[in-house]
């Protein structure tokens, strides 16, 4: 597989991310490097192994249903851009 | 042409566990916002999720109680979305391999039939967080004590065909889990949302047509009119020659519709890392299921047997919790099962729906229902006053005893007072009097009715009967 410049913009669109032309071009060449890296797996013959669902180890881990303390209010705004009253501020979300 | 409606719904359930999905945050509905944050919740880099063993636990009873086979391995996911409702911009679901499948809800079909719906998969999933926008405002404010609130989905095959059979669907998938303690399924609240797939095809044909969704259906009513309102458009678009476009369409309750909300939208799913599999033993599936309280068809079959009901009163009463509770706690301080059935069935669900109450909204307590009955068996009251006395207690909540002596409409009983209202009865109805000496039986009822009609109803009406049967035979 190889990314073109189409696939950059496609996938810096899916992100969210503004890219000028200069990043775009540095993009495809390190995509291109990484797709290259993953392509070796494709060497090996996987017929006869079920696949994974995950790295961690296939053991359940759980928490027990307790409640503990939530962050402090004023903490919770901390990181926040903007805030109005007990709300988070976001720019308005179009609906229509 | 005919056509066939196809319709699948998709439910999301709020679970009543004690703290959140994969933290440790009260999972209380909140009056406030932001109250119930903390780093795991408001997507902190960093910040590393656990699953909650509740939840699994009452997924899995949901699942159980839904007649579905639980899967022994499952796994999260990340749904990937940019949306200020949850800030990782993803939403951990199981998307894969979902904890269960193949369960079905029983309706009965437009000829009486009980027809299984199926259920294709339930899964677990967290909430998102709730957005405002007030009107004219150039923001939206977010609040995020609703992300990570645990949910489970419900996906049911395309199985539905009616706006009728969705409502069964709804209502006892509602009763199902009401059952099972797993949600209380408050959609004002927002603890029950749901989603509707439907399209239109003609009849006799076995392929699907272009589906439609609808989102923001905020009760089961809504859902009912949001079919109703689909099937009609979409006729009209077939048979003027167009073509249905697949998207999401949401209701506007405002102009009774349902009008466009987005193109469709392929959802990103990556596998959720953070989290290991989630692995249930066939013990800890059965020690559940064990662990599941009496649900509406035990609880049904238990009525007739226990008490004697008729298959009607059990599956009517059953049909909700609280009001199978109710009725139950009656029951313990009344001999005769079958006249509670009677009382709860016409004068309380009579009452409920013409108040447009729900039975939790009921204010007197089963005992005073179980005492105005002992009240009528006593003859201080007859069976007709206990009408109005049940009305004023469902009004008031007020004891039936205090209502009987406030109202002064404790039961005539006593003869010779009776004895005389008869006689006025019968001095001024002569001709009703005359038919009775004709054979008309009826004209009897006739002459009750007035003695009923002077005393206010508070005339004994089987010793109204006999002393004007007496009077008039002489």
């Amino acid at each position: 597989m190889k990314i073109d410049s189409d696939m950059v913009e496609y996938l810096a669109n899916l992100s969210r991310l503004n890219l000028s032309e200069k990043e775009k071009s540095e993009m495809q060449i390190e995509l291109n490097s990484i797709v290259k890296q993953i392509g070796k797996l494709d060497e090996l013959d996987v017929d006869n192994i079920p696949p994974i669902a995950s790295m961690a180890p296939q053991k359940s881990v759980f928490r027990e249903d307790k409640v503990l303390e939530s962050l402090d209010s004023e903490d919770v705004f901390k990181n926040a851009p903007e805030r109005i009253g007990n709300f988070f501020k976001v720019p308005r979300i179009i609906e229509e | 042409m005919n056509y066939e409606t196809v319709i699948g719904l998709e439910v999301h359930v709020e679970l009543l566990t004690k703290s959140k999905m994969f933290c440790g945050c009260n999972n209380e509905f909140s009056t406030e916002s932001n109250k119930h944050c903390c780093p795991v919740c408001l997507g902190m880099p960093g910040a590393l999720p656990v699953l909650n063993k509740g939840v699994v636990e009452y997924a899995v009873k949901a699942s159980l109680a839904l007649n579905c086979e639980v899967a022994e391995f499952s796994k999260f996911d990340r749904k990937i979305y940019f949306y200020p409702d949850m800030p990782s911009a993803y939403q951990i679901s199981q998307y894969e391999i979902p904890l269960a499948r193949n369960g079905h809800i029983d309706v009965e079909t437009a000829d009486g039939h009980i027809r299984p719906i199926g259920v294709h998969t339930l899964h677990m999933e967290e909430d998102a967080g709730k957005l405002i926008h007030e009107e004219g405002k150039p923001y939206s404010q977010v609040d995020l004590d609703r992300a990570g609130v645990p949910l489970v989905e419900i996906v049911s095959e395309p199985d539905i065909r009616s706006a009728d059979e969705a409502s069964q669907y709804l209502n006892n998938l509602k009763t199902l889990l009401q059952y099972a303690e797993v949600s209380d399924c408050k959609m004002e609240e927002g603890s029950l949302r749901c989603d509707l797939n439907i399209s239109i095809r003609p009849e006799g044909s076995s392929e699907f047509g272009t589906k439609v969704e609808v989102k923001n259906l905020g009760s089961f009513r809504v859902v009912r009119r949001a079919i109703e309102y689909e099937e009609k458009r979409q006729k009209e678009i077939l048979e003027s020659g167009g073509k249905v476009v697949q998207e999401t369409r949401r209701w506007d309750e405002q102009r009774g519709k349902t009008v466009h909300m987005r193109g469709k939208v392929d959802n990103r799913y990556s596998p959720e890392y953070n989290l290991p599999p989630v692995i249930l033993t066939q013990e800890w599936i059965e020690e559940i299921r064990q662990s599941l309280p009496e649900l509406p068809h035990q609880r049904k079959k238990r009525y007739i047997e226990q008490f004697g009901l008729p298959s009607y009163d059990a599956e009517v009463i059953t049909s909700s919790k609280e009001l199978s509770n109710f009725y139950e706690e009656c029951v313990e301080h009344y001999h005769d099962p079958k006249t509670v059935s009677n009382w709860v069935m016409v004068e309380l669900m009579g009452l409920l729906n013409e108040t447009g109450k729900e039975i939790e909204d009921v204010i007197f307590k089963p005992k005073q229902l179980a005492n105005m009955l002992s009240m009528i068996d006593k003859g201080t009251i007859s069976g007709k006053i206990a009408k109005d006395v049940f009305k004023e207690m469902f009004d008031t909540g007020k004891d039936p005893d205090d209502i009987v002596k406030e109202k002064g409409l404790i039961q005539i009983s006593d003869e010779q007072e009776l004895e005389e209202i008869a006689r006025d009865a019968i001095q001024q109805n002569p001709q009703s009097v005359e038919d009775y000496k004709n054979g008309k039986k009826k004209a009897l009822g006739f002459l009750v009715g007035q003695v009923m009609k002077a005393t206010k109803g508070k005339a004994n009406p089987q010793m109204a009967n006999k002393i004007l049967k007496d009077l008039l035979d002489k």
